[in-house]
C-alpha cells in the first residue's frame, strides 16, 4: 500500500498539471474515507504531520478564536501531555510563559465526572479538553456528557481522540478532534485534525493555503493514502479485534492478581479500551520490570518516575492516587495470540518475585 | 506515649522509600505511627497507595524536614 501511495501520490495536490490532479483526487478520497470514519464531513477534516500537530493546532487555534470570551482552559488531569502543554502555552501570556490549565480531578479509575468537569466551565473559558480515552490505563471518558454542558454555555470541546480512533465509535460530542494514523495502523507522520462547522477556529500559525488553512506545507500524500486505507481496513474489524483483545485483557486483568501478590490493576473495568491493560507492582522498580520484560520478549510501557526522563512518576497514575512505582503497561498488538499471553502471565510472576527478592521483601 | 518511628527516606528513588515503609512497620505497636520522610515526589502517591493495599491507615501528611515532606502512617493490624 505505502508503495503504491508513493507511486501514484508523489504530485503536489495544489498544482494543475497531470499528475498533481490525480494526487489532489486522491488527497481528497482519503479526506472522505477518514471524515466518514470520524463522523465528520471531509471540509471539517486537515491532515497534519502528526497526532500532536493536530493537537497543537486544534487546541491553540480553537483558543486563539475564542480570546474574547477569556484565556482559561479547563481540562481534565489525566490528558495527554501534548494536550495539557498546547493549553498551558495558549493560556500563557505573550512572553512565552506557560499558564496551566484548570485541571478536572479523577476518580480512582481515571474517569472525569461530567457534572464536576461542567462546574469547571464557565462563560469565561476559551475552551474544555477531554480525552476520547485514556492512553495509559485505557478507561474511557463520558465525552458526551460533559460536551453536552459545555454546548449549553457556548464553549467548544477539543477531544483527543488519538485512542479510539480505529478502535471504538468516535463520540459525538466533539467540536474539534485530533487523531494519530499510526495508533490505527497506519505509517508515523500523519495525524488528524477536525473542526466541525459553525466553531470558530483561527490558525496559531503564520498564513498558509494548504488544508483550508489550518494546516501550512505540502502534505505527506503516500503517508495520508496509506494512513485512509489503514483505517478503512481496521475499522472494517475493528469489531471483531476488540472483541479478542477484550478477552484477552480481560485474562491478564483477573490473573495477574491471582498470581503476583500485592498487586494493583489500575483503569475501569468495563468502559475501557479493548486493547490496553495497565497495573503497579508494590516495591518493584518500574525501570527494571520493563527491562526484564523485554529480555523475555516483551516490549511494554510504564508511567514509573525512574523511566521517565524527568525523573517524575506518570501524571496520570498521580492523579488516580494509585501506585505508581512498578508500574507495566501492556499494550496488545493486532496480531497477539492466546499463547503469548499464556507465556506473559507464567514470566511476569517469575519476574516480580526475582525483583522483589533483590530487593530484600 | 513516644513519639512516631521516623523513617529518613531522602535522596531515595522509588520505590525505596515503600519498602522502607514495609520493612520497618512491624516495629510498631498496631496503632502506632511510622513518619515517612521523602523527597522522592512519586513517595506523595506511593505512601498512601500502599496503606490502601496493605490495608494500614494513611494519616495524611507530617511536618516537611526543609524540602522533603513527610507522610505519617498509622499501623492497622
Amino acid at each position: 500500500m505505502w508503495l503504491a501511495a508513493v507511486d501514484e501520490g508523489w504530485a503536489d495536490p495544489a498544482r494543475l498539471y497531470g499528475a498533481a490532479r490525480r494526487a489532489r483526487m486522491l488527497l481528497d478520497n482519503a479526506r472522505e474515507v477518514i471524515a466518514s470514519l470520524l463522523g465528520a464531513q471531509p471540509s471539517e477534516v486537515s491532515f497534519t504531520a502528526s497526532g500532536t500537530q493536530a493537537v497543537h493546532q486544534g487546541v491553540l487555534g480553537t483558543a486563539r478564536a475564542r480570546r474574547r470570551a477569556g484565556r482559561q482552559i479547563v481540562a481534565s488531569a489525566v490528558e495527554h501531555s501534548a494536550v495539557l502543554h498546547a493549553a498551558a502555552h495558549s493560556a500563557g501570556d505573550d512572553a512565552g510563559s506557560p499558564a496551566a490549565p484548570r485541571l478536572v480531578g479523577v476518580d480512582r479509575t481515571g474517569r472525569v465526572d461530567p457534572a464536576e468537569f461542567a462546574a469547571a466551565v464557565d462563560a469565561d473559558t476559551a475552551l474544555a479538553c477531554l480525552q476520547s480515552a485514556n492512553h495509559e490505563v485505557g478507561t474511557v471518558q463520558p465525552v458526551d456528557d460533559v460536551s453536552e454542558h459545555c454546548r449549553d454555555r457556548g464553549v467548544p470541546v477539543f477531544v483527543d481522540a488519538a485512542q479510539t480512533v480505529g478502535r471504538q465509535p468516535v463520540p459525538r460530542g466533539w467540536s474539534v478532534l485530533a487523531a494519530s494514523a499510526h495508533k490505527w495502523g497506519g505509517p508515523p507522520g500523519v495525524g488528524v485534525l477536525a473542526v466541525r462547522r459553525g466553531t470558530r477556529w483561527r490558525s496559531a500559525l503564520p498564513e498558509d493555503e494548504r488544508e483550508d488553512g489550518r494546516v501550512p506545507g505540502f502534505g505527506n500524500l503516500p503517508g495520508i493514502l496509506a494512513a485512509a486505507s489503514a483505517l478503512h481496513a481496521r475499522a472494517g474489524e475493528a469489531e471483531q479485534l476488540a472483541a479478542r483483545h477484550r478477552a484477552l485483557v480481560d485474562r491478564i486483568r483477573a490473573e495477574i492478581p491471582a498470581r503476583v501478590p500485592d498487586v494493583e490493576v489500575v483503569g475501569d473495568p468495563d468502559r475501557r479500551l479493548p486493547h490496553l491493560v495497565t497495573f503497579s507492582c508494590l516495591y518493584v522498580n518500574g525501570e527494571a520490570l520493563v527491562g526484564e520484560l523485554d529480555r523475555a520478549g516483551f516490549a511494554v510501557s510504564s508511567g514509573s518516575s525512574c523511566t521517565a526522563s524527568t525523573l517524575r512518576p506518570s501524571h496520570v497514575l498521580e492523579a488516580m492516587g494509585v501506585l505508581t512505582h512498578g508500574n507495566v503497561r501492556v499494550s496488545l498488538s493486532r496480531d497477539v495470540t492466546s499463547a503469548d499471553v499464556d507465556r506473559f502471565l507464567d514470566v511476569v510472576p517469575q519476574v516480580v518475585s526475582r525483583l522483589r527478592a533483590e530487593a530484600g521483601i | 506515649m513516644t513519639g512516631p518511628l521516623v523513617l529518613d527516606c531522602r535522596g531515595m528513588r522509588c520505590p525505596l522509600p515503600v519498602i522502607e515503609l514495609a520493612k520497618r512497620i512491624g516495629d510498631v505497636p498496631v496503632q502506632g505511627l511510622v513518619r515517612v520522610i521523602a523527597d522522592d515526589p512519586a513517595a506523595a502517591t506511593d505512601v498512601p497507595a500502599w496503606c490502601r493495599m496493605r490495608g494500614h491507615e494513611y494519616a495524611g501528611p507530617g511536618e516537611a524536614v526543609g524540602d522533603a515532606p513527610s507522610y505519617l502512617v498509622r499501623r492497622t493490624r
